[in-house]
């Protein structure tokens, strides 16, 4: 089966962004396929490359580059929410003057549509971190 | 096919289980995640409530998010269905849609 997941909080705000990984990983590993794992809202931040989580954490930024390496997901961050926080890919920030590189391996910049369009193409889409 | 209720807040911080509760319908399921599975616990001031919900609905528990709460087989109300992460996705196959209580 085919799924689309959403998650809208960053990764230190609640166990959302946690479980969304470990479903999306569970998924994977069952045979299924995740077309889009879309981060909205402060789930932006799960992106940043820059994050330093204390070390006793199992840092889930890590993983998720790994998930998206292993399983070829595609994970996608909503532009607006990422402007709003800063967090500039390459060559937008070269366009607007910044020198910005903030997006961790396995991450790319996408907008609204690209999840529309995912869900109208799952059988299932779930939404973690509400 | 049944709707997928993912409830992630205790009783004791929410009121999502209680509004969750009133508006399932038969052949629905009821996944207890993250906080929420606070609401599983026997003694809890909710358990009435959500074994008379499970008269019409299933009720179930991510099992790791009760053992990251110290949370033992023995304190939870029976008839609850345990599942992990594997059985969770399975649950999200036999159901749709899927709602995100927040």
């Amino acid at each position: 089966m085919k799924f689309a997941i959403q998650i809208n909080s960053a990764p230190w705000e609640n166990q959302g962004c946690e479980t969304a990984y470990q479903f999306s990983r569970a998924a994977s590993h069952m045979g299924h396929e995740i077309l889009l794992i879309f981060f909205y809202h402060a789930g932006a931040y799960n992106g940043l490359r820059w994050m330093m989580p204390p070390e006793e954490e199992s840092p889930l930024l890590k993983r998720w580059s790994i998930l998206a390496a292993k399983e070829g997901i595609d994970l996608a961050i909503c532009i607006s929410a990422a402007h709003r926080r800063g967090l500039l890919e390459q060559t937008e920030a070269r366009r607007v003057g910044k020198l910005d590189d903030d997006l961790a391996p396995g991450f790319r910049i996408a907008g609204l549509g690209l999840w529309v369009d995912a869900c109208l193409k799952a059988d299932r889409f779930l939404i973690f971190g509400a | 096919m049944g709707v997928l209720h993912l409830v992630n807040r205790s009783p004791g911080e929410s009121q999502t289980l209680a509004l969750c509760l009133e508006r399932v319908g038969a052949g629905d399921a009821v996944l207890l995640l993250e906080s929420g599975v606070y609401a599983v616990l026997k003694n809890a001031v909710f358990a009435p409530r959500l074994a008379e919900a499970m008269r019409c609905v299933s009720i179930h528990v991510l099992t790791p998010d009760l053992a990251a709460r110290g949370i033992a087989q023995e304190e939870v109300l029976a008839g609850v269905v345990w599942v992990d992460y594997e059985g969770f996705v399975e649950l999200s196959l036999r159901h749709t849609p899927i709602i995100s209580w927040s």
